[in-house]
């Protein structure tokens, strides 16, 4: 890999001259937010990026969850062609930065003191080995429950705050015609519940043993067995259709009263709001049952491209990404919150306080951790193989002991 | 010398595609073979380490349901695709005169990219929107059209949606086909009072063998490459039951970052095709050279 | 009266045609209805109302946002942009890859040398690789050539992928024509090129049409290639298209995606409308008897 090595060398060393602003900073940004509300945050910081005398061109590739992205990435990069900076998440990065393909941004990250204002494990998310290698935008939140609050007061439910509490209140439902989970049968909304699940059933330790270390001893144990036992349930409170529904018909059916609740990361909040709905009030938040904190995170990695003027663009596009005023502006716009811990959220909503008040919490009680089913917590392959083994379950009458078996036998085979 | 320029003008005139061909076809095969022995994650990497992808696909049971679903959705769609181009085909050659209008409806669906026709199509087939739900607002409750959200059967659903696309291309190469059949012979036979339905069955049908295998051909090249068709109807779901190769390889290859897994796949593929696409060849080229 | 009651079956026949004919025209035009209903229809209806059924009141903005506002990233520019890309695109691609067919085509069907079978069997089994297994070595290819990021670099790609189909067509034509033909005219002391140009070429016009047709629909529609080896301001449509429709975690706007579709399938649907006459003909011509 002569190539690739050449590459680094070059980078780090022309990083290191490139403090000083020359020319005009650029930067083609590969990204997957396409759509009105995601397009209107990453403006946000394409106007910084202008305003700092820096030209931004836009490279968007919206599709899967960023795998259409992927795809055109991997053509850039072997075609010698990457882009300045990349939309990357969770291990990703780093497997990345194993390819020699990755800049270094710790002059930027150190200047700024990153290792302050991030939790500890999100900060860990953005080093590749020792240096700092990517900027992070926003912190997802995944392991929610969203209510329709009527439903639930007709019904005369409370918020679950364990899983047999939210079993009763979906018995409740359903023997009042209601569909209880509002659900889109695919694989990653399967995975999404299933980690909420996975999470409140077994606990932290349970869920960072299985998910993130791949213990096969917690894997195959009945804890397992139990968390499969709950998503067979799970089965029971989804409607017949749920197959291939896309989320955001499932939080429709949430506002219109035809369901009580969804479990889907914070993104859903923006779909409420778009319909004017109110929180606290039309709609209820709060964490899925149990403690801990999912957190998808979303940053943005550089990668090693030759010119000044673009390795100008990369420092300051990292500088952006971690100011105060992007970060707010961002995630107001996307319903996340911001990954630095130091911005005020007097003007964010009550979901966002809840979910900032539980990040601090879990960062101090070591329950914060990377969801799986979002690709925050373990390579492709490995997540992959759980995915399948999760939506196999979910969509046929395999029993929990199967589960748990072809689960261990999916991880092992990915290796 | 320029005499034998001009003998040779013929093959130097088509050595560059031929080349291109070679390169980037076959050389690509090569390639792929090469990267499925390798353990290639994120990038390809050219380390040999063995069969190890191949043992890995082979006892993955969501490559057992793509090859399964392969077989199903192929012969199904190549099947029901030709029956129905014939059939449209025949019922179009009876001096329709809406004929323009009818053939172009039937013809469309190939200008439309799949990207946003699966999303109409999830919608008909969801029990909950279209169909099923359509039908039981018109009051017979009884009725059931759920195949979408049954594993067992969502593979038909993309059968369905995959007919819609392709047959209209196929009514017109048949169309086509009748159309060029000597007009002499058919009147003759008509004369002689031959049933209609025996004219078609022993006169024009046999006579368009060559069709048929050509239909064959852009049927199979279409049916081994679905994969928008799949993506955009099902997502592969529910679970992954209506995976098909070609979605498993892009999954291996660019969600997962397993590209030696995914080279294995394809090299799988391939074969299938070879399997396929051979013994046309040779019966094609055979016959002309007679 | 046997004749009366021959006649009154003819009549039902025929009316039993139609409605046969017609029940067909509406399994090919049910996606077309979902997607110009929801078109039509405001998020709002879409979000209360029915996924398949007329739109209460008519709206046309989601088109306009479809063509000029629509975001794709950070532009909200709809798709009009990225039209321009695609037609620069498809134009000489679809050219060169026919013309390069055509005469390939000239060659395998009419100058037969030794080993014409085998390099056209060769050329034909190229168009069954999946396209998947060849994004990852073509961009090491486009990245040598320096054509990565490049419309040409797309033109490329496209011709050399086309280069089977396009052959075959021409050479299945071709293959028709009386072998006599070229020896008369290499008696009267023509070349190889002044007999494609003067005497095959003039009678190619139905399989022209039928081959561009094809391959335009082909690269009209690609996505695995345009969002592959394009970057920012090379992006084709089916890149903008995509980028509409298939956010993940944004808020979906269906009605702006479906006109979104249908717009950039207007030059396909436009050239089957004006050229599917044409098409059929072509066909009959004899392109696809073998």
């Amino acid at each position: 890999m002569k190539f690739t090595t050449y590459i680094k060398a070059s980078v780090v060393a022309s990083f290191l001259v490139s403090g000083a602003a020359i020319a005009g900073p650029e930067a083609e940004v590969l990204h997957w937010w396409t759509s009105g509300g995601e397009a209107k945050s990453v403006a946000v910081l394409q106007q910084e990026f202008a305003d700092n005398g820096g030209t931004w061109t836009d490279m968007p590739v919206a599709g899967g969850g960023g795998d259409a992205a992927m795809t055109a990435l991997r053509a850039r990069v072997l075609s010698g062609n990457a882009p300045t900076a990349v939309q990357l998440k969770g291990p990703a990065i780093q497997e990345w930065y194993e390819e020699g393909v990755l800049a270094d941004i710790s002059a930027v990250a150190e200047a700024q003191n990153w290792a302050g204002l991030l939790p500890a494990s999100i900060a860990g998310h953005m080093m590749c080995e020792g240096t700092w290698c990517a900027a992070p935008v926003n912190v997802h939140r995944i392991d929610w429950i969203w209510a329709n609050a009527s439903v639930l007061e007709a019904n005369g439910i409370t918020m679950p705050t364990t899983w047999d509490e939210f079993n009763a209140a979906a018995d409740k439902l359903a023997a009042a015609g209601i569909t209880p989970l509002a659900h889109g049968g695919q694989a990653w909304q399967d995975a999404t519940v299933f980690e909420a699940v996975a999470l409140g059933i077994g606990g932290a330790d349970f869920f960072r043993k299985a998910f993130v270390e791949l213990d096969e001893a917690t894997l195959t144990s009945d804890t397992m067995v139990a968390v499969f036992d709950q998503m067979r349930k799970m089965r029971g409170y989804v409607d017949d259709n749920f197959s291939g529904r896309d989320w955001n018909l499932a939080t429709a059916m949430v506002m219109n009263g035809e369901a009580g609740f969804q479990i889907m990361g914070d993104w859903a909040k923006g779909e409420f709001l778009a319909a004017g709905k109110v929180p606290g009030e039309d709609f209820l938040c709060q964490s899925t049952p149990g403690d801990g904190f999912l957190y998808n995170v979303d940053s943005f990695a550089m990668f090693a491209v030759d010119g000044d003027d673009k390795q100008a663009g990369q420092a300051l596009l990292a500088e952006l990404i971690m100011g105060q005023n992007f970060q707010k502006v961002f995630n107001l716009n996307k319903g996340s919150i911001p990954a630095r811990i130091d911005v005020s959220l007097d003007e964010f909503d009550i979901c966002a306080h809840i979910s900032s008040a539980d990040m601090a919490a879990s960062n101090e009680g070591g329950s914060l951790l990377p969801s799986y089913a979002h690709g925050m917590a373990l390579r492709g392959a490995q997540s992959g193989a759980i995915t399948d083994v999760v939506t196999a379950h979910f969509n046929s009458d395999m029993s929990s002991a199967d589960a748990v078996a072809q689960l261990a036998a999916a991880v092992k085979n990915s290796m | 010398m320029i005499e034998w320029l001009e003998r040779q003008l013929p093959k130097i005139v088509l050595a560059p595609s031929f080349f291109a061909v070679l390169v980037f076809v076959y050389g690509f095969i090569v390639w792929t073979g090469w990267v499925s022995l390798t353990r290639s994650r994120l990038l390809p990497k050219y380390d040999i380490v063995g069969t190890i992808q191949y043992d890995r696909l082979f006892v993955s049971p969501r490559w057992d349901t793509a090859m399964f679903n392969l077989a199903v959705f192929g012969a199904l769609f190549i099947i029901i695709s030709m029956l129905l181009g014939l059939l449209l085909a025949i019922l179009l050659d009876q001096r329709i005169r809406t004929e323009g209008v009818i053939r172009t409806i039937y013809l469309y669906p190939m200008a439309l990219s799949m990207i946003v026709t699966g999303t109409a199509w999830k919608w008909i087939l969801n029990p909950g929107l279209g169909i099923e739900a359509m039908v039981k607002g018109w009051g017979f409750e009884n009725f059931s059209f759920r195949w979408l959200v049954d594993p067992d059967m969502a593979i038909y659903t993309v059968v369905i949606a995959g007919v819609w696309q392709a047959s209209g291309f196929v009514m017109a190469l048949f169309l086509a086909g009748l159309r060029s059949v000597d007009e002499e012979i058919i009147k003759a036979a008509q004369i002689d009072g031959i049933p209609t339905w025996r004219i078609y069955s022993a006169i024009i049908i046999p006579s368009m063998a060559p069709i048929f295998l050509s239909a064959f051909i852009v049927l199979a090249h279409l049916a081994i490459k679905a994969f928008d068709l799949v993506i955009a109807l099902t997502g592969g779901g529910p679970g992954y039951s209506t995976d098909l190769p070609a979605t498993y390889m892009y999954a291996m290859a660019f969600s997962r970052g397993d590209i030696g897994q995914a080279a294995a796949s394809a090299m799988v593929m391939m074969l299938v095709v070879f399997a396929i696409v051979v013994p046309y060849l040779y019966s094609e080229l055979r016959a002309k050279n007679d | 009266m046997p004749h009366r009651q021959n006649r009154l079956g003819r009549i039902a026949l025929r009316w039993g045609l139609y409605i046969l004919l017609g029940l067909f025209a509406l399994y090919y035009l049910m996606p077309l209805f979902v997607m110009v209903t929801t078109s039509l229809k405001s998020l709002e209806e879409i979000r209360t109302g029915s996924l398949v059924a007329l739109p209460r009141d008519v709206t046309f903005e989601p088109w306009r946002t479809a063509w000029a506002h629509a975001c794709t990233g950070i532009q909200c520019e709809g798709l009009r942009p990225y039209f321009w890309n695609s037609v620069m695109l498809a134009v000489p691609a679809v050219a060169i890859s026919t013309l390069l067919g055509a005469i390939n085509g000239y060659v395998v069907a009419q100058w037969r040398f030794k080993g014409a079978n085998i390099i056209f069997s060769l050329m034909l089994f190229g168009c069954f690789i999946p396209f998947q297994v060849v994004l990852l070595p073509m961009a090491r290819v486009l990245g040598m050539l320096g054509l990565a990021g490049s419309i040409s670099g797309l033109v490329f790609v496209h011709v050399i992928y086309g280069i089977g189909f396009t052959t075959l067509f021409f050479r299945n034509y071709y293959v028709n024509i009386p072998v006599e033909l070229v020896k008369a005219a290499k008696v009267d002391g023509a070349g190889f090129f002044r007999i494609f140009w003067a005497i095959f070429l003039p009678l190619s016009l139905p399989i022209i049409v039928v081959t561009v047709i094809w391959q335009f629909t082909q690269i009209w529609n690609d996505f695995l290639f345009g969002v592959s080896f394009s970057q920012a301001g090379t992006q084709p449509i089916t890149v903008a298209l995509n980028n509409i429709v298939n956010s993940t975690t944004g808020v979906k706007e269906y009605n702006v995606d479906m006109a979104a579709a249908i717009i950039a399938a207007l030059p396909t649907l436009l050239v089957y409308v004006v050229a599917g006459k044409y098409f059929i003909r072509g066909l009959t011509a004899g392109s696809v008897k073998g």
